[in-house]
C-alpha cells in the first residue's frame, strides 16, 4: 500500500523549516502495519484531514516537546474516517492512552476518564506516540491502511457523508475547548481564528454554552467571516478590529495606551501564535479565562496582563467526558454539532496522496484561498 | 461687478475642468456635446465697514424685536451662543465674524451694566473646540476675558444637570436645550450662515440641544423628506426645528438672533485658479496649478493634509441681520441665495462631484470615508433647489482618495461605525433601527465627547442619514481614485479614472449619458428648473 511517512532526519527537518516545503514527508510503498494485539483491527481510511499540528510537523515547525511522544518513521493523519473489514464506517479517537497501550494499572488521569491527560504516552506494548498518526506501530490516516484499538473507534451514523465524518475529531477538540472554561455569569466570548478549530468552537459555544451572551469572532478572510456568522458569531471582526469589537460589546473604556479597562469573560485562541495569544490576552477581562485551543509552539508574549488581571491561561487538548455537558463525551457532542450545523461543508478540498505537496500547500493557505478543511481522499487507494 | 453663476455647455474647445480630489485636484476632460459645468457666482462685494454694519443691525433689528440695547439691563443673565468649528469652510482669516459680533454685543452689554454674561459654543453633538480654535473664533480679547473665569463654555449635550426639558411640540418632538441658555433672560445667538441650511430656529434648537431632542429631526425619515435640506421651504429638517423654535418662544425663552453672511471667496490669492473658470486661467494660474499639483505629489498624505488644513479663507462679510429669529433668517436666506444660486435647466443622467479636503466635520482633522460619503451625498448632492442636478436613478461620481483613515481623537465612534455597522449593512433605515441607540448611549463615547475632543457616539449615524435622500435617489455611486476597500465598505463602486467611472455609469444610465460637473467649492446652490 502507499503511505506518506515522516522519517527521523535532522537534515530533512532543517530543510523543511528553512524552505517551507514538506521536506520531511515522502510517499512510499509499504506493508500495512500489523495489529499489535487481539483488540486491534485493521481499518482502511476513506478520508483523512490535514490538521494544524500536521502542518507544523511536516514543515519542521513543531515544538521539540513532542519528541518523546513520537516514534519514527510514522505516517501522519489523526483525523480519520475509515472502513472496517466488515464494511462499517468508523471515526478514530486517536489518543494512545493507557488502555490502548495495555498499561495496567492505568494512570490516575485515565482512571478518571481523562485519557487526553494520559501519563503513559511512551509506555506499554506499543511504541511511543501521542496519537495515531505519530506512532510507527499504528500507522496513520495518510495511507491505505492502519491499525486501531477497538476502543478508539466510534461508529459513523447512517446517512452521514465521509466529509462530515472526517470532521468529528477536530470538532471534538473544539467542543472540548469550548467547554473547558468553567461556566459562570453571562459573558462575552471572543474566538480568535476562524479555521476549522475556530469555526467549530464558535458553533460549540453557541450550542453548549448558555452563559455566553455574545460571540465575537476574529476572521481574516471573506469566507471565514461568512462561515463564522453562519455558525453563530454575533460579531465578526478582522484581527486589528478585535479590541474595538470587544470594547463595544462589553462597554469597556479605553486607556490612552489602547488597553481596555474590561474585556471578554472568556477568550479562545484558536491559532496559537504570539500574535493571536497577545490579542487574546489583550481583550480578556480581569479574571477571564484564555483557552488555548490551537496548538501553540514557542511564543513570545508579554504576560504582565496575565499576572495583573489574574487571567487563567488554560490548555484544551483533545477530548473526553465533558462535565459541563453531563459527562457526555466530546465525540458524541461533536457528532451532534456536525449534524446540527451541517458542518460537512467545511471540507473544502480533497487530494490523492500523490498530490500531497499541493494538498499541504493548500491547507497551509486555506483561509486565504477560501478553504477550511483540506483532506486526503483515500477511497481509491490500494489496500495492500 | 460680480458675475453670476454660469452653466457651460462643454464642446470640443472646452479645456479640461478642475476637479477637486481631497488634498489636491485634477484636470478632467468631459465628453463634448452632452456635458455641462455648473460654476458658482463670483464673490459678492464685502461690506465696507463690517463693524459699523453690525452696530447698526443691533440697533435696528428686524421683526418685532427691540434693539439689543433695550433688551439688556443690570442684574440680568445674558448668554451669548455662537457657531462652532464647523463654520465657515475653510476657516476664515481673522477677525472671524463671530469675534466682530461678540465684541459688539459685549460692548453694548457692558454699557447696559450687564455683569452675568456667559459665552457658550453651540456644539450640539460636535466635538469640543480646542483653545486655539476658540481663540480664532472669538478673538483673544474675548477668550482671555471669559475663559479663565469659566464663562466661556462649550455646550454639553450629555450633562443631565446642564439641560432642561422645555416641552414637546405638537408633533411629539422633545425640546431639551442648554439650561444656562434656557434660564437666561436673553440668548444672543451669533451665526455664520455659510449655507442656506444654517441659522433660523435651527441655531438654538439644534446647536444647544441634547440627543433626546436632536433625534427627532436628525433621522432617516426627516432627511428623506428634506428636498433638500439646503432649501428651508422644502426641508422636514427645518420644519421640525421651526416647531421647536416656536415652542421655545412660546415657553418664554427669549432669543435675539444675529446672522452674518459671507461671500464665497474661499481661497487665498495664490490659489486663485481654484475659483476661476478654466478658459480664463492666465499664465500665472496655469503655473500655480502646475506647481501645486507637482508639489502636492511630493508630499505625504499627512503633510498634504496639514498644508490644506492651514488654509484660511479670505471670506468677507456681506450682510448682518439681527432681531427676531424668523425675520432675520428670511433676509439671511435671501443674501445666501444672492451669493450662491445658479439657475440650471433640467437634470442630467450623471453628476460629477469633486470633493475637496474639508467638510464641516473634519476641520483640523481627517476626511474619513464616512465623511466622504456625507460630503458627497449629504452636502454637495443636496446643494440644490427644486430638483437634484442628477435625475432619479442616475449616477453620482465622486472624486476623492477616500483613505481608510480616521482621526482617533475626533472620530472614535466613526471607526466602530465603519468596522461594525457598514460591514453589515449600508441601508440607513436598518442602521438606524439596529445600531443607533447603542452608539448614542455608549458610555465610552459619551466620556470622550464630554471630556475630550470627540464627536458624539451617534454622529457617524447622522452623517450616514445626511446621505439617505441621495442613496434613495441614485442608481449608483462611484468614487474615482479612492481606496478600493474603503469605497466598497461604503457600498459604492471604485473607479481608477473618471473615464472608467463614466464607462461604469453607462451600465446604469445607458450609453452617451448627459453629465453635470458641479464645480464646487466655492459653494453654490443649483436652482434646477
Amino acid at each position: 500500500m502507499r503511505a506518506l511517512q515522516v522519517d527521523r532526519s535532522v537534515t530533512r527537518f532543517a530543510t523543511a523549516r528553512l524552505s517551507s516545503r514538506p521536506a520531511v514527508l515522502r510517499l512510499t510503498e509499504t506493508e500495512p502495519p500489523a495489529p499489535p494485539g487481539p483488540d486491534w483491527v485493521t481499518i482502511r481510511p476513506l478520508l483523512s484531514g490535514i490538521c494544524g499540528s500536521d502542518l507544523a510537523t511536516v514543515y519542521g515547525r513543531a515544538s521539540r516537546w513532542f519528541e518523546p511522544y513520537v516514534s519514527f518513521p510514522f505516517t501522519p493523519g489523526h483525523e480519520i474516517v475509515a472502513e472496517t473489514a466488515t464494511g462499517e464506517r468508523v471515526v478514530v479517537e486517536p489518543v494512545l492512552h493507557c488502555t490502548i497501550r495495555g498499561v495496567d494499572p492505568v494512570c490516575s488521569s485515565c482512571a478518571a476518564g481523562r485519557t487526553n491527560r494520559c501519563e503513559n504516552l511512551a509506555a506499554g506494548h506499543i511504541a511511543a506516540g501521542l496519537q495515531t498518526g505519530y506512532c510507527n506501530q499504528t500507522g496513520g490516516g495518510w495511507s491505505g491502511a492502519l491499525v486501531a484499538h477497538r476502543k478508539q473507534l466510534h461508529y459513523v451514523p447512517a446517512g452521514w457523508s465521509d466529509e462530515a465524518a472526517v470532521l468529528v475529531e477536530p470538532v471534538a477538540c473544539s467542543v472540548h475547548a469550548a467547554l473547558s472554561a468553567p461556566p459562570g455569569e453571562p459573558r462575552v466570548a471572543a474566538v480568535v481564528g476562524a479555521g476549522t478549530i475556530g469555526l467549530a468552537t464558535i458553533a460549540a459555544i453557541r450550542s453548549f454554552r448558555e452563559d455566553v451572551t455574545t460571540v465575537i469572532a476574529v476572521a481574516k478572510h471573506p469566507d471565514q467571516r461568512r462561515l463564522a456568522r453562519q455558525l453563530g458569531a454575533d460579531v465578526v471582526a478582522e484581527p486589528d478590529e478585535l479590541r474595538r469589537a470587544v470594547r463595544r460589546a462589553t462597554g469597556s473604556w479605553v486607556l490612552d495606551s489602547g488597553q481596555l479597562t474590561g474585556g471578554a469573560g472568556v477568550v479562545f485562541d484558536c491559532v496559537g501564535t504570539s500574535e493571536s495569544l497577545s490579542s487574546s490576552t489583550a481583550v480578556a477581562a480581569p479574571g477571564a479565562t484564555v483557552v488555548l485551543a490551537g496548538m501553540p509552539g514557542r511564543v513570545n508574549i508579554d504576560l504582565t496582563a496575565l499576572w495583573q488581571r489574574e487571567l487563567r491561561l488554560a490548555g484544551a487538548y483533545a477530548y473526553g467526558p465533558e462535565p459541563v455537558a453531563g459527562d457526555r463525551h466530546s465525540f458524541d457532542l461533536a457528532m451532534q454539532l456536525i449534524s446540527e450545523h451541517d458542518m460537512g461543508r467545511l471540507v473544502s478540498a480533497l487530494y490523492p496522496l500523490e498530490r500531497h505537496s499541493e494538498a499541504l500547500d493548500h491547507a497551509s493557505h486555506a483561509g486565504a484561498r477560501g478553504a477550511t478543511k483540506v483532506a486526503f481522499d483515500l477511497r481509491h487507494e490500494k489496500r495492500r | 461687478m460680480t458675475r453670476p453663476g454660469f452653466v457651460l455647455e462643454v464642446d470640443r474647445s472646452t479645456p479640461p475642468i478642475l476637479t477637486w480630489h481631497g488634498e489636491g485636484f485634477r484636470l478632467e476632460s468631459l465628453p463634448a456635446g452632452r456635458s455641462r459645468v455648473i460654476y458658482p457666482p463670483e464673490p459678492l462685494e464685502s461690506l465696507k465697514d463690517p463693524d459699523a454694519t453690525i452696530r447698526r443691525a443691533l440697533e435696528s433689528p428686524l421683526g418685532d424685536s427691540k434693539p439689543l440695547r433695550e433688551l439688556l439691563f443690570p442684574g440680568m443673565r445674558l448668554t451669548i451662543a455662537f457657531d462652532d468649528i464647523s463654520l465657515p469652510l475653510p476657516p476664515m482669516r481673522r477677525p472671524d465674524n463671530r469675534q466682530r459680533v461678540i465684541e459688539a454685543v459685549l460692548d453694548i452689554a457692558a454699557a447696559a451694566g450687564v455683569d452675568d454674561v456667559v459665552l457658550i459654543c453651540a456644539l450640539a453633538l460636535h466635538r469640543r473646540m480646542t483653545e486655539s480654535e476658540l481663540r480664532h473664533a472669538v478673538g483673544d480679547r474675548v477668550y482671555d476675558s471669559f475663559a479663565p473665569i469659566g464663562r466661556l463654555l462649550q455646550h454639553d449635550a450629555e450633562d443631565p444637570a446642564g439641560l432642561v426639558h422645555i416641552g414637546v411640540t405638537e408633533h411629539g418632538e422633545d425640546v431639551e436645550i442648554n439650561r444656562r441658555a434656557a434660564e437666561s433672560d436673553l440668548i444672543v445667538y451669533v451665526n455664520i450662515n455659510l449655507v442656506a441650511m444654517d441659522g433660523g430656529h435651527k441655531s438654538v434648537a439644534t446647536g444647544l440641544a441634547s440627543y433626546r431632542s436632536l433625534r427627532h429631526h436628525h433621522n432617516v425619515r426627516t432627511m428623506r423628506h428634506s428636498r433638500s435640506f439646503m432649501d428651508p421651504e422644502h426641508s422636514a429638517l427645518h420644519s421640525s426645528n421651526w416647531r421647536m423654535g416656536r415652542l421655545l418662544a412660546a415657553s418664554g425663552v427669549k432669543i435675539f438672533q444675529i446672522e452674518t453672511t459671507l461671500n464665497n471667496d474661499a481661497f487665498p490669492p495664490q490659489m486663485a485658479f481654484l475659483q476661476k473658470r478654466e478658459w480664463e486661467w492666465n499664465p500665472r494660474d496655469r503655473a500655480s496649478y502646475a506647481a501645486s499639483t507637482r508639489g502636492l505629489s511630493l508630499l505625504t498624505p499627512r503633510l498634504a493634509r496639514s498644508l490644506f488644513q492651514s488654509i484660511k479663507a479670505p471670506h468677507a462679510m456681506t450682510s448682518v441681520q439681527a432681531g427676531e429669529v424668523e425675520a432675520v433668517h428670511a433676509e439671511t436666506t435671501r443674501m445666501v441665495h444672492r451669493q450662491q444660486l445658479v439657475e440650471v435647466q433640467g437634470q442630467t443622467d450623471v453628476a460629477i462631484f469633486g470633493l475637496p479636503h474639508i467638510c464641516p466635520y473634519n476641520v483640523n482633522s481627517i476626511m474619513n470615508p464616512i465623511l466622504v460619503m456625507c460630503m458627497g451625498l449629504g452636502y454637495l448632492f443636496n446643494l440644490y433647489r427644486g430638483r437634484p442636478i442628477v435625475r432619479e436613478g442616475g449616477v453620482a461620481i465622486l472624486s476623492h482618495p477616500t483613505p481608510w483613515a480616521f482621526h482617533p481623537v475626533h472620530h472614535p465612534s466613526y471607526i466602530d461605525f465603519f468596522e461594525e455597522v457598514l460591514s453589515e449593512t449600508t441601508d440607513p433605515v436598518a442602521i438606524e433601527n439596529t445600531y443607533e441607540e447603542r452608539y448614542a448611549t455608549d458610555e465610552w463615547y459619551r466620556h470622550l465627547y464630554r471630556t475630550g475632543h470627540a464627536y458624539h457616539g451617534v454622529h457617524p449615524f447622522y452623517m450616514w442619514y445626511w446621505g439617505a435622500h441621495a442613496l434613495e435617489h441614485l442608481g449608483r455611486v462611484i468614487i474615482v481614485g479612492g481606496d478600493r476597500k474603503a469605497v466598497r465598505r461604503l457600498g459604492f463602486s471604485p473607479a481608477s479614472t473618471l473615464a472608467d467611472a463614466l464607462e461604469m455609469a453607462s451600465d446604469v444610465v445607458g450609453d452617451e449619458p448627459t453629465i453635470s460637473h458641479f464645480h464646487c467649492p466655492p459653494i453654490m446652490i443649483a436652482d434646477v428648473k
